[in-house]
């Protein structure tokens, strides 16, 4: 699975996607297929408050236990709740229905391309 | 990447594309397509599993029987040739060294089956134990151990080996060929399911997990599915349910005890400090190797052996050591790195619905 152009990507493999003054915040394939069948993803609440680079929750898979680290910085508007009962979607959809959360930006969001983004998964991979 | 062993079937896991993990010192696989998808065709079809990492030795000669019966748990006085058996290599204060299935294939002709990790010191143990005349050989190099387990395994195996194994009931083996050579078919697992161990010589291996995957029925599963399976069925793992620091009594074996002979670590194997106990979590969230386990008023009063969310049932199961006094107790909590977890005592298997043991005869 291809890493999407159009997004912003943090080193520690998660995604935003930017719209407007908003962003849809999630992991990458290469992060799912690292932690392998996801059981449980622990997300923030409406109205928490999330901070670039710093953990917003965490998600387990049979094996492990890791923490999500925000791509970017805002209020959390939305989160996706259909991910309580059926937390495999992160596996199956990844950058679409897996997302986790809709952040109200309080400051631009920078992050990796998608190229820079691949560099930091080879590197990785190794 | 350090020195791992590789199994005959290393190259043919790698060729997969499976995910690979050094595991008691062996370079084996964790999974192929997934662990969920693993697990659930273990319980609903047929799996193979890798096993060749774990220890296989034979005790024969002369008083071998009566030296066996010193040195490990089982009770040999019991076990008919045909038969094996699960028990423990103990250490001079009774507690657990390994675990390990005994084989009697003859009066005074046995096989042992141990852990891969404990392989080279249960080896020494045991050979310290015997006497002169009774000869103990470590034929693990030459022996590969595949397992197939599931509901549809009995299917499986008659449908290739073109011979009945209905009539073999649970915990007894017998041996039979497979391409020329010696196969031994013990109805054992670690699943919880349905199952056979099958014991083949080393080169011959990759014959026979090509030819039981032939069959549209079996898919291959890894040490993932396995532990997730034999946690469900609410097996122990070496290192975690079983150390040096316990015996088989606190591990709620007590009832497996019940040799007549003087075995080494006798007197201690009953003694009771701490107990395991079987817990269920409330949500999906999993307790894991290493947490705490606390009083709900915070106490902490033990630790987390191993834990999972269980794929079969919905929900996070664990087992623990507890300190015995707080043995009665039926509600803790798991604190975990991220979360405390409520988690209340259980019965075993967590997984009731396990094959295993049907009468298939």
């Amino acid at each position: 699975m291809s890493n999407p152009a159009e997004l912003l990507y943090a080193k520690t493999h998660e995604w935003a996607r930017v719209e407007g003054d908003e962003a849809l915040v999630g992991i990458t394939h290469f992060a799912q297929e690292s932690l392998g069948d996801i059981t449980y993803v622990d997300l923030p609440a409406v109205g928490d408050v999330v901070t670039a680079g710093e953990d917003f929750g965490s998600v387990e898979s049979v094996k492990a236990a890791s923490d999500l680290l925000s791509p970017v910085s805002g209020e959390v508007i939305a989160v996706n709740e259909a991910l309580e009962a059926a937390p495999e979607t992160v596996n199956a959809a990844p950058f679409t229905e897996g997302w986790m959360l809709r952040v109200k930006l309080s400051a631009p969001a920078t992050g990796l391309s998608a190229a820079e983004y691949e560099a930091v998964c080879a590197a990785e991979a190794h | 990447m350090s020195h791992l062993l590789e199994t005959p079937l290393s190259a043919w896991h790698k060729a997969q594309g499976a995910k690979m993990a050094p595991f008691a010192g062996w370079d084996m696989p964790i999974q192929y397509e997934g662990i969920l998808l693993e697990h659930a065709h273990t319980r609903t079809a047929a799996s193979v599993f890798d096993i060749c990492h774990m220890g296989e030795f034979t005790l024969s000669g002369a008083g071998a029987a009566a030296a066996l019966a010193q040195a490990v748990s089982h009770n040999l006085e019991t076990l008919a040739i045909g038969k094996c058996r699960y028990g423990f290599l103990l250490n001079d204060e009774g507690n657990v060294l390994d675990d390990l299935i005994v084989y009697r294939k003859g009066e005074n002709d046995f096989m042992l089956v141990v852990n891969g990790a404990c392989e080279a010191s249960d080896f020494a143990a045991l050979a310290a134990r015997m006497p002169a005349g009774v000869q103990l050989h470590n034929i693990s190099a030459q022996t590969a151990k595949i397992d197939l387990q599931g509901p549809l395994s009995v299917d499986v195996l008659e449908a290739l080996l073109q011979e009945n194994f209905h009539d073999l009931p649970y915990f007894s083996f017998r041996s039979t060929s497979f391409a020329g050579e010696s196969l031994l078919v013990s109805r054992t697992g670690y699943t919880g399911e349905l199952g056979y161990e099958l014991y083949l010589p080393w080169d011959k291996a990759l014959d026979l997990w090509q030819a039981l995957l032939t069959d549209a029925r079996v898919k291959p599963a890894g040490l993932g599915a396995r532990d997730t399976l034999r946690l469900e069925a609410g097996l122990p793992l070496y290192g975690h349910e079983l150390d040096t620091a316990h015996n088989p009594t606190e591990a709620g074996m007590g009832k497996m005890l019940s040799s007549k002979a003087n075995y080494v670590g006798k007197a201690g194997a009953s003694a009771v400090r701490q107990v395991l106990l079987p817990l269920k979590l409330e949500g999906r969230r999993a307790a894991r190797n290493g947490d705490s386990l606390a009083l709900p008023d915070g106490t902490a009063v033990g630790t987390i052996t191993s834990g999972s969310f269980a794929p079969s049932l919905g929900y996070g199961i664990a087992f623990a050591w507890v300190d015995a006094a707080h043995a009665a107790q039926t509600e803790f909590v798991v604190q975990t790195a991220r979360a405390g977890l409520p988690a209340t005592v259980t019965s075993l298997p967590f997984y009731t619905a396990g094959t295993a043991r049907i009468a298939l005869a």
